[in-house]
């Protein structure tokens, strides 16, 4: 099977239509992002507490946020994900002292406004294995179970084994379902109902970020990819020619520049593991750019005929099917981690699905015209000698670049 | 087959059967399957569930008691050389950042003794710089590498005693590490299987330094009636000890303010075990401890001599309880007052630690439940399948029987990958998995290439030998360039990035490396094994 044979499609011709996209992507990007006072950084960034809450039923958002309300300082955000009965609980609270307490805080306040009066019983599903032998051991004898302690650990240990592997996720909503559990007998099972309850909510984790450590990650994150940029640029300029690296790195930072402003767009956070997706895009667009950029080279050793336009042009004719393989099938995969991959994942892959998408464009798009247009200055200063047919281009193409130049 | 490619079939299936081994042992049945599985791929907390806690160590408090302490030497000896001063202090360091500034300031000494002065301070303390800042005042500071060498010692002798406390937990797996090679103050403490940190944390930071002072009068219901009972001045090698009452009520355990000798008879470190035990009444308990022979010795010695008289038991700087000694002890005691059997254990535990030489604060705590981390094995998992079934389908529908072809390389590359991990004794982390799966999609990439460029030199008009080899050759120049520049942009993430950015970095460029040798010489040793067969081969199904 062959989608594109022997193709020849005038890209740079109608490059405009892109570029105008490009140009409208990234301006609306910006302005969300000049609005909403730069982007939305993930706690991991910012400093504060995350706590991922699974309910057996959830219950409204701003039920929850009503509840935290009373007890938590700075904003609350409820965030709930799709297909699940979790919900996001973030905080903005940038103190120590108060980060220090949040986690417990929050999770009494939610057992207040969530769960039934229990009478002193052990919430089964927010207690650890070692809590939960602790709970059991003197009314397991008393009840006549006798069990040795390594017993005891190790039907603890599956009690809360069998509560949290899918498909309970960390949830027992009935304490019924233990009768499953392999050596759970009935009296044991007697004296758990006894001890305990099935609450309505578990918690899946948790993370408090101190705002120092916060800045700090943000600082170094910004870091890394400018470095990663740098070296990059660097090493094409040494395999290829100067104009080639910038070309290539102009492009990757236009794709940079849009997923950020996307995800400011979708109100989505920015936090370590996106900015590990990003880092990815910025290898992966490079990628695209390069083997391009390594066939124009190849076809100017060969002395192809025609202007450096239309051999640039011929040379994404000639990768075209490549390209479009190659996204389509990486394309795939992150399409499969977002679908898949679960929540913690989300923001990662959601970073990839985007970020492929513009990155294969950008090598045609982006990358291809100013690489043309920087020809075209070089050969402007060496004298007009070049043909008429060169002198269409620049024209457009040194409008492109320069409107882009100011908006940004 | 022929003889470059025999030797080449026995490389590949040397590094298949190597990476199986490495992946999977030699397992007899599947249980032992399984129990190998686990132990050569090493999870991460986000996935088998657990807490990391960064803790930044309060260098500062190391610093400044250090300062202390010199001031407190420097007077003595300029007492000793009869050299006069108005007032010598030390000068706190308030932020960890300038902790390293600390300083003793000297006021006061006649110009006709700095020589004398000089001199004390370049004899005794010669880790200090000595600068005039008028005609009798002075300026010490902490030399640089002596500076240096504190900070390190604060943060070694913090990340020992956090270890030691975590492990008489029963945390046996659970780690400290410094963060970051350099000069910074954090620890890394990692805890798998801990999902509330809340205990493990409230026991780091509690210093429980055990104290045993002589009492020479008291206790007294604040320092101010402290001192105007002793006549304005404390006598001589003396200090007032004891909380004064803080802002909840007087502290139910002892509490008031005692005068004692200044130096302990028995401190922290003299204490060889501790352990809870029921106290005398029922449902009550104690911490008993044991001295170590040196202490016992020197305890002995003063318990005997002092029947009578009164000891301080000073836990955290605060009065416990002042006992009349009976008789001579030897080298046991107990704390009594603990609220429960919890608490009993907690204090000894921590009376056996010792205290950290600095507070700490913490700057971040992760927790992730063992249900989340499960639920993540099995949508890495699924999300893994999908990626790579829709990979292989859409490989063999494009390039037919030649897709077969790049199916083996990719899932020799997955294998490899997998492999090389359980080696290195890498951690697999959720963004690893991300990596794995991802690397899958971009080495589908280096085959897309030669593939590609078969086709072309097919439709050019060459025959199926000389447009494989001209595939491959002129592909690999690509390959080359696009790997190193992946390759780069990872050996910054891995140097510059940190947590699930490094893992990131890792996975990814041994799937690279790995895909260099799948794509460029398996790949090429299929194509070829097939070109050999003895029926010539005149289409390639491409």
């Amino acid at each position: 099977m062959e989608i594109f044979k022997r193709t020849n499609f005038d890209f740079l011709g109608r490059k405009w239509p892109f570029i105008l996209l490009s140009l409208v992507l990234t301006v609306a990007g910006l302005i969300s992002l000049w609005m909403k006072g730069g982007p939305k950084y993930g706690i991991d960034f910012t400093g504060g507490a995350l706590m991922d809450v699974n309910f057996v039923k959830r219950p409204p958002a701003e039920a929850i946020r009503a509840a935290l309300r009373h007890k938590i300082t700075g904003e609350i955000e409820v965030q709930e994900i799709k297909n699940t009965q979790e919900v996001l609980i973030s905080t903005g609270a940038r103190d120590d002292a108060a980060l220090q307490v949040v986690r417990g805080d929050m999770i009494s306040t939610l057992n207040t406004a969530f769960n039934p009066q229990a009478g002193g019983k052990l919430d089964i599903n927010l207690a650890s294995q070692s809590v939960l032998a602790d709970r059991l051991r003197e009314p397991l004898t008393q009840a006549g179970v006798m069990l040795s302690e390594d017993q005891l650990r190790a039907i603890t240990k599956a009690i809360t084994n069998f509560r949290d592997t899918p498909p309970r996720s960390g949830l027992i909503s009935n304490l019924e379902d233990l009768s499953g559990v392999p050596g759970v007998t009935p009296q044991l099972l007697n004296v758990v109902k006894q001890q305990c309850f099935a609450g309505n909510f578990a918690i899946r984790s948790v993370e408090t970020v101190g705002p120092r450590i916060g800045a700090d990650l943000r600082q170094q994150a910004i870091n890394v990819v400018l470095i990663a940029l740098a070296a990059m640029l660097v090493y094409i300029a040494f395999r290829f020619e100067w104009k080639y690296g910038v070309a290539a790195v102009i492009a990757v930072f236009h794709d940079t520049i849009i997923t950020i402003g996307l995800f400011s767009i979708l109100d989505k956070r920015i936090d370590l593991t996106v900015i590990a997706a990003l880092l990815t895009l910025v290898g992966y667009s490079m990628n695209d750019t390069i083997v391009t950029f390594d066939r124009i080279r190849e076809n100017l050793k060969l002395h192809m005929r025609g202007t450096f336009p239309s051999i640039v042009n011929a040379s994404i004719n000639q990768t075209l099917s490549r390209t479009v393989l190659t996204s389509g099938l990486t394309f795939l995969t992150a399409l499969s981690l977002f679908l898949f991959g679960g929540q913690v994942l989300n923001g990662f892959s959601l970073a990839l699905v985007i970020g492929i998408i513009i990155g294969t464009y950008s090598s045609i798009f982006i990358a291809s015209p100013i690489l043309i247009f920087w020809h075209d200055m070089a050969a402007g200063k060496a004298g007009p000698s070049k043909a008429a047919a060169v002198e269409v281009r620049p024209a457009g193409a040194s409008k492109g670049v320069k409107t882009a130049k100011t908006v940004k | 087959m022929k003889k470059p490619l025999r030797v080449k079939f026995f490389l590949i299936l040397a590094v298949v059967l190597i990476c199986i081994y490495g992946v999977i042992g030699i397992p007899r049945n599947k249980a032992e399957l399984i129990a190998n599985w686990e132990n050569n791929i090493h999870l991460g907390l986000d996935l088998r569930g657990g807490t990391y806690l960064v803790i930044q160590v309060q260098q500062q408090d190391a610093f400044n008691a250090e300062a202390g302490a010199v001031a407190d030497r420097l007077k003595d000896a300029a007492h000793k050389a009869q050299v006069q001063f108005t007032d010598i202090e030390a000068e706190d360091a308030k932020t960890l950042d300038t902790a390293k500034n600390v300083a003793v300031v000297v006021k006061g000494v006649p110009s006709a003794q700095a020589g004398t002065f000089r001199g004390i301070v370049a004899e005794q303390f010669s880790q200090w710089l000595l600068k005039p800042t008028s005609q009798t005042d002075y300026r010490l500071t902490m030399k640089p590498t002596e500076a240096l060498t504190l900070w390190q010692q604060t943060l070694a002798q913090t990340k020992n005693t956090i270890d030691k406390k975590i492990n008489a937990l029963g945390l046996t797996e659970a780690t400290v590490q410094q963060r970051r090679e350099d000069q910074d103050s954090e620890l890394l403490v990692q805890m798998p299987g801990v999902d509330d940190p809340a205990r493990v944390k409230q026991i780091i930071q509690t210093a429980a330094v055990l104290e045993l002072y002589d009492v020479k009068s008291g206790p007294f219901a604040s320092r101010e009636e402290a001192l105007s009972q002793n006549g304005g001045v404390l006598p001589l090698g003396t200090k007032l000890i004891g909380a004064p009452t803080t802002a909840s009520g007087p502290d139910s355990r002892g509490g008031g303010v005692y005068l004692v000798t200044r130096t302990p008879i028995v401190r922290g470190p003299d204490i060889r075990d501790a352990k809870p035990q029921s106290g005398d009444l029922p449902n009550t308990w104690d911490t008993g401890f044991v001295l170590s022979q040196d202490a016992s010795k020197r305890f002995g010695t003063y318990t005997g001599s002092h029947v009578g008289q009164r000891l301080a038991i000073v836990l955290d700087g605060k009065v416990l309880s002042a006992p009349t000694i009976q008789n001579q002890i030897n080298d046991q005691g107990r704390i009594t007052g603990a609220a429960s059997q919890q608490d009993a254990m907690d204090l000894a535990l921590n009376l056996k630690a010792g205290s950290l030489p600095a507070s700490v604060r913490y700057e971040q705590e992760n927790t992730v439940g063992p249900s989340l981390g499960a639920d993540s094995i099995r949508q890495g998992f699924v999300a893994g399948i999908a990626g790579v079934l829709a990979v292989i389908v859409a490989m063999l529908v494009y390039y037919k029987r030649s897709g077969i072809n790049a199916t083996l390389a990719l899932i020799l590359n997955a294998l490899i990958l997998i492999a090389a991990l359980s080696y290195f004794g890498a951690v697999l982390t959720l963004p690893g998995i991300a990596g794995i799966i991802l690397t899958i999609g971009m080495a589908v990439d280096s085959n897309v290439l030669i593939f590609e460029r078969i086709r072309e030199e097919l439709h050019a008009g060459k025959a199926v030998i000389p447009a494989v080899d001209a595939g491959f050759s002129k592909a690999l120049l690509t390959i080359i360039d696009t790997h190193v520049t992946t390759v780069v942009s990872c050996a910054i993430l891995f140097l510059f990035g940190s947590g699930p950015v490094k893992g990131f970095a890792v996975t990814l460029v041994i799937g690279l490396v790995a895909n260099v040798f799948t794509a460029v010489f398996v790949s090429r040793f299929i194509f070829d094994w097939e070109l050999s067969q003895p029926k010539p081969v005149t289409a390639l199904s491409i």
